[in-house]
């Protein structure tokens, strides 16, 4: 009877795994958790028409980093450029690709003010240094006329995990305050003056949700699938923008260098929205390391050259933005520098 | 001779086995050990009573997040005690068999509870209320934070509670009882004058480990306790645990002193929850010397 089970399920083993082999490559990906869904995508539609697998596991930017760096992945995947000390760590040259663009949308509940609140950069970071206090502040009224203001106390709401969103938020207000570079800085995770930590960006939705006179930052994805009320932000040119999938778009349309680990926050484009942000692949130059075949690192150029290309019209119903054709050069250039023992893997 | 080869290998087979458990916990307190010297290193014992947590800076001290577990674990402590008390005592001395059957069950089914749902549950109903209290009581009304994360901690620990309180007093021999009623005692007086002093270190030990749960426990109070990384100055403040800030920063803990300062937090709650279970265990040895 055992002897039985046991052939049964080696049989059934060894035909999943004979079915493996005669598949086509997979390929390992992990990191960043933001372009998860779009990624999921992108792979399942890519494995439909080539029979390539992608397999990407969303453990967070610091853990792309880690594993791209310890070559145990294909790709890594992160919301944050890598920086020249973790840069410094790497075997090889690593390139940053940008895969995608999104934005950090500020979303707040106070009752009787509708979406569209007009914020200027200097009042948004003195309401999350915890400066400005209350709703009816003349600062916030004297921008937004004609809009009933409570006496309300402002409550800040803030990502309580290390996450990519908040490394460009603060590095957004790091960059238009002088006084938040000073006490806070930017990071992944900061030590925020004031406000209570939500768990995510679900978390942080469901606070402001629920408490009254709360403001936070989010990917816009969530606020707008929660239908939460957004702010306009006013950018470098003057205007007041609101995230839309345009405007986000168009704040990467400004000089981006060769190399594309900048973040496009605050940049000068006119209709740009302020606080963008792209999302980057990471993979070696030179492919041909720890054993890997030429044909591993030929299905991963092609991959990287289709999601530059055609993957891009799938972005935008997932709520993130294309990017623009400055950076589809920029990135072409740099796939075709990849090569497989000196030679470039792609004519 | 091959019966006793056999009970041999049995002997070494489980011997080993009970061994490997035991190297296990010490690998764990090793590995947190190993992971954390850097941060050990660079902080010492500033760690433990240093009240700031600045990534950027680099700047780590972990005393908020104890106080913050201590203050959340023991407070739950004290909530659930008279409610774990009272339901063992029901379900053990007065609730009829067919009642006390489906109650026990239901009890450990809360146990059974996943806790993000605890967690859930406590953000969408629990939070309003006690805002609700918390803007009568002047207090300000986050609904989040110390009370929130105490309270939704009792409701998790209650059923490890009453359960061990009901067994414990179920083992309070039948003679014991039986003397004390055939002596005139009312149910009220053998309850209080027989079952709870027999099983009163049994009832301290099933506390302990209840605490040791609170302790742990990460995700339900993530999503409740506000996981403001700064010393808690009133009962209503916002606050976080060293369960939640483990839980909250260390996927994107990309730099390596943050990475360890958070894997001595681990350490620190590794050293702090044996302690308890040490306690527990000593509480349970006096319990069977009597």
């Amino acid at each position: 009877m055992l002897k039985r089970w046991l052939g049964f399920w080696l049989g059934i083993f060894f035909l999943l795994s004979g079915i493996s082999l005669a598949e086509k490559i997979t390929l390992l990906g992990a990191g960043a958790t933001f372009p998860y869904p779009l990624y999921a995508k992108w792979f399942h539609v890519y494995h439909q028409k080539t029979g390539i697998k992608v397999n990407y596991q969303s453990i967070g930017s610091g853990g792309g980093i880690r594993q791209i760096l310890a070559r145990t992945v294909d790709f890594g995947a992160s919301d944050a450029p890598m920086n020249e000390e973790e840069l410094a760590k790497a075997p090889g040259k690593i390139l940053h690709l940008p895969m995608a663009i999104g934005a950090v949308v500020i979303a707040y509940n106070v009752p009787g003010v509708p979406s569209g609140m007009k914020l200027t950069p200097e009042v948004l970071a003195d309401i999350f240094l915890g400066k400005i206090k209350k709703w009816n502040d003349p600062r916030i009224t004297k921008l937004n006329p004609g809009v009933k203001f409570p006496n309300m106390k402002i409550l800040v709401v803030y990502r309580s995990d290390g996450s990519g969103t908040t490394f460009n938020f603060t590095y957004y207000l790091a960059k238009i305050s002088p006084e938040w570079r000073k006490r806070v800085g930017y990071g992944k995770a900061v030590r925020w003056p004031t406000g209570v930590g939500g768990k995510g960006n679900e978390g942080v939705t469901g606070y402001v949700k629920q408490l009254p006179g709360a403001i936070g930052y989010l990917e816009l994805a969530y606020a707008e699938q929660n239908h939460l009320p957004v702010a306009a932000i006013r950018n470098r040119a003057g205007k007041f923008v609101l995230p839309t999938l345009e405007s986000i778009s168009a704040a990467a349309k400004t000089q981006i260098p060769p190399d594309t680990r900048v973040l496009i926050v605050d940049t000068d484009a006119t209709d740009g929205y302020p606080i963008s942000a792209m999302t980057w692949i990471l993979v070696y130059q030179e492919q041909a390391y720890g054993g890997r075949s030429y044909e591993r690192a030929k299905a991963l150029v092609d991959l990287l050259w289709w999601c530059i290309h055609e993957a891009q019209q799938y972005n935008e119903s997932l709520l993130y933005a294309r990017i623009p054709e400055n950076i589809v050069k920029i990135n072409e250039d740099l796939i075709r520098s990849i090569t497989y023992k000196g030679i470039p893997l792609l004519k | 001779m091959r019966a006793q080869d056999a009970d041999r290998l049995f002997y070494y087979l489980c011997g080993g086995l009970a061994l490997g458990l035991i190297l296990l916990v010490i690998g764990i307190g090793l590995t947190l050990l190993w992971g954390s010297l850097p941060s050990i290193k660079a902080f010492g014992f500033k760690f433990l009573w240093g009240k700031v947590w600045d990534p950027v800076n680099e700047e780590f001290g972990a005393l908020p997040f104890i106080v913050g577990t201590l203050i959340t674990s023991f407070l739950a402590l004290i909530i659930t005690f008279p409610f774990a008390i009272s339901s063992g005592i029901f379900l053990a001395e007065y609730a009829p068999p067919r009642i006390a059957g489906p109650l026990s069950a239901l009890i450990e089914l809360l146990a059974g509870i996943p806790s993000v749902i605890y967690g859930l549950w406590a953000l969408f109903y629990l939070v309003p209320v006690v805002r609700w209290f918390e803007m009568r009581l002047g207090a300000p009304p986050f609904g989040l934070g110390l009370p929130t994360a105490s309270l939704v901690l009792a409701i998790m620990i209650l059923p490890y509670a009453a359960s061990i309180t009901r067994e414990v007093l179920k083992m309070v021999p039948q003679e014991l009882k039986e003397a004390a009623y055939g002596l005139g005692a009312t149910r009220w007086e053998v309850i209080r004058g027989v079952c709870l002093p027999y099983a009163s270190s049994g009832i301290v030990a099933g506390l302990v480990l209840s605490l040791g749960r609170a302790l742990g426990e990460t995700m339900a109070v993530t999503m409740v306790i506000g996981n403001r990384s700064e010393m808690p100055t009133s009962f209503w403040d916002l606050a976080n645990t060293m369960a939640s800030v483990i839980a909250n920063e260390f996927t994107e803990a990309s730099k390596d002193i943050h990475l360890a300062a958070l894997i001595e937090v681990g350490l620190l709650l590794f050293v702090i929850t044996l302690l308890v279970n040490i306690l527990a265990r000593m509480v349970i040895i006096r319990l069977k010397v009597k």
